[in-house]
């Protein structure tokens, strides 16, 4: 049985663990329609043109894991930021784990979606934002909305922020032979409010697992959102990444994306700009080897005029890694007085390594300011020789200055915790063993 | 100390340097002048070792030794230092830590221990304040947003952190005001010992003013063609480098 079937079949078995009259059912059997009838995007669709699902598609993954299996903090404690205290959001293999996590509901609301998708105190929130911008018809995101029943519910009420960031954090263990894991986020930060959250999935074991993650954000006017993607997972695990963020008037949100490791990784990340004088940053780091595969699918809609986009992707791909970058921009007709960034530089560091960059740009209105670019290119002479007449040996001085190209993109992380982190990855990625203290 | 016999170097098959010969003894501080093009910047890269220049002729010789199969960072171990014209912009890498790789770097080429740390940061305190340097500059990123002048200050920062045998200061004084300038000069003039030697290239006499050299050469169309005193880097500011163009053809 192919995985298709498998989903569609274990769908019967799903509906026996949830409550079928809630109102949020019927949502989840429309979007096992559109599943069915569509099934897993293929190379023929245009945004699946750089990557294949072919062969995950031939693993007979678990969908609900059989047994159990509980982690100690001290075990898996090297995956937190934990240098600082932040709220804890943590599953391992689909399932919410107590002992790991820090919810709260003081002011805020930083809980579970189970939670959330049953209990009548959330409906209000639920009947407003539950599966509003996440797409209706795209295959993955259908499926995860089909099978959405977990994952992590944040409420920030309007002037609030929280204490501190949120990690929101998905192991899987290696219970399974093979686990298919479909978290389903929502996220909704009121009027004047702010949050901060680091997502990250885990693979503890070499394992197969495809997580099918759906992140819906909702910034309400004036809020200021900061979401940092860590992805560094496995060389046996595959993550698809759908994120959907619907932004009103004068928020500001950011997504960064650090994608160090995993298997095949696929980032569908979706502005929709519905209000004005807003500004929406997409930045990433990808830094791959081996057989590695990166896909960065971002889309921004301007809707409205007087509104900004910032996106600078950086990438390095070695050994026989591929990356792929594709970033849309659609400008309405009315959305005047736009500026849309984006920009796109590549290095490659192996003859076998591959980037296919493609920006696209749908622009209706007449006075807008867009720019985009995109670059492949090996490291600049003149750097390595200034480098190297200092004394450091030519390996020694590609690393640094590949860790300075990557460098730039972490400006904007405003957790230092995280930033010294990312940079540490950074570097150890790069083998940069430099004795720094960063 | 430096030895360069009938050096030619060609950059993608354009023959840039004809037959230079120079000699350079401890102790010594030669100024290379020369109008623009003239290959000035091409001999101190050679001397350092850029690859993207082919030496098709001859050879450059430290303490005896030549340095044909060095490259940059073999050089550099073995004291060859060039401060660069337009130094590079590395973001993300504070001066410190770019000094303590770059120290320790060579260090381990030398089969030596990393220096302490604490040591380290007394000769980073010792060098900045020599040069006027404020402490906050050296954790900002290398060369990164700094001014003209600054750029220039951090080359000798370097220089006086690396401890070199022989420097090569390439238009060190373009983009310095004159306190920098002086403060730059005095800084070179410190590290000046009889172990070491200096070449300073540069295209205008000022500089000389405060770096006082021992020779004077004359860059033209890739070769010396004429050589002398400090005096003469005062006549070539008065004549300009007319006189010596036409002087070489005939």
């Amino acid at each position: 049985m192919d995985l298709k079937d498998k989903l569609v079949s274990s769908f019967m078995a799903f509906e026996n663990n949830v409550d079928i009259e809630h109102p949020v059912h019927d949502v989840r059997t429309e979007a096992m329609k559109n599943f069915e009838k569509k099934g897993f995007p293929s190379k023929k669709e245009e945004a699946w043109k750089y990557t294949s699902l072919n062969t995950l598609q031939k693993i007979d993954f678990s969908i609900f894991p059989k047994k159990e299996k509980t982690l100690d903090y001290k075990d898996v404690k090297k995956y937190f930021i934990h240098d600082i205290d932040t709220y804890k959001i943590v599953f391992v293999d689909g399932v919410f784990s107590s002992h790991l996590s820090e919810t709260t509901h003081d002011g805020v609301d930083i809980c579970l979606m189970s939670s959330a998708l049953t209990k009548p105190m959330y409906k209000q929130v639920i009947d407003v934002y539950f599966n509003k911008v996440a797409s209706k018809e795209e295959s993955l995101t259908t499926l995860n909305t089909a099978f959405s029943r977990e994952g992590a519910y944040i409420y920030i009420p309007k002037g609030k922020m929280p204490k501190k960031p949120v990690e929101i954090i998905h192991f899987a263990t290696g219970n399974e032979a093979s686990l298919m894991l479909q978290p389903r986020n929502l996220i909704v930060v009121e009027e004047n409010a702010e949050l901060q959250v680091i997502e990250r999935h885990q693979s503890l074991t070499t394992n197969a697992v495809l997580t099918n993650c759906v992140t819906e954000i909702f910034a309400a006017k004036s809020a200021n959102i900061d979401y940092y993607k860590v992805q560094n997972d496995s060389a046996t695990a595959s993550l698809i990444d759908n994120t959907y963020i619907d932004q009103k008037s004068k928020s500001f949100v950011n997504v960064h994306t650090f994608s160090f490791g995993g298997k095949l990784t696929r980032n569908n990340l979706n502005f929709y700009q519905n209000g004005e004088y807003m500004d929406s940053t997409m930045k990433g780091v990808t830094i791959l080897g081996d057989r590695q595969h990166v896909d960065h699918h971002t889309l921004v809609h301007h809707i409205e005029p007087n509104c900004e986009s910032h996106q600078d992707y950086k990438g390095i791909y070695g050994e026989n890694s591929t990356g792929v970058f594709n970033g849309k921009i659609i400008v309405d007709k009315i959305a005047q007085k736009t500026n849309a960034f984006q920009q796109n530089n590549n290095i490659l560091i192996s003859d076998k390594a591959t980037i296919n960059t493609k920006p696209q740009l749908e622009i209706f209105a007449d006075d807008v300011k867009c720019s985009h670019g995109c670059t492949i290119g090996q490291l600049d002479e003149d750097a390595m020789f200034y480098l190297q007449s200092r004394g450091i040996p030519e390996k020694e001085a590609r690393a640094l200055l590949m860790y300075a190209f990557a460098n730039n993109v972490l400006e904007s992380v405003r957790i230092p915790e995280l930033k010294a982190r990312i940079n540490k990855l950074i570097a150890k990625k790069l083998g940069v063993n430099l004795g720094f203290d960063i | 100390m430096l030895k360069i016999n009938d050096l030619h170097a060609s950059v993608e098959d354009k023959e840039i340097l004809k037959g230079i010969n120079l000699s350079v003894n401890a102790g010594e501080v030669h100024a290379i002048m020369g109008p623009n093009g003239s290959g000035k910047s091409t001999l101190a890269s050679v001397i350092a070792g850029k690859e993207e220049f082919e030496v098709t002729k001859g050879n450059v010789v430290l303490n005896g030794e030549d340095l044909e199969d060095d490259s940059p960072e073999d050089r550099a171990h073995k004291g060859v230092f060039l401060s660069f014209q337009y130094p590079v912009e590395i973001p993300g890498v504070s001066v410190t830590n770019f000094m303590k790789t770059a120290i320790n770097e060579s260090r381990k080429a030398k089969g030596l221990e990393d220096m302490p740390a604490k040591e380290m940061l007394k000769m980073i305190r010792e060098k900045a304040e020599m040069l006027e340097i404020d402490r906050k500059f050296l954790s900002r990123s290398l060369n990164e947003g700094f001014s003209g002048g600054e750029k220039k200050r951090n080359e000798i920062f370097q220089m006086a952190m690396l401890e070199p045998k022989l420097a090569i200061l390439d238009e060190t004084d373009s983009g310095l005001d004159i306190d920098a300038l002086r403060i730059v000069a005095n800084g070179v003039n410190k590290l000046k010992s009889k172990d070491n030697a200096v070449i300073v290239i540069t295209h205008y006499q000022r500089l000389l003013e405060y770096i006082v050299p021992d020779f004077v050469h004359v860059l033209h169309n890739g070769k010396i063609v004429k050589s002398g005193g400090k005096e003469l880097a005062l006549e070539l500011e008065a004549k300009g480098y007319d006189w010596i163009k036409n002087e070489a053809v005939v």
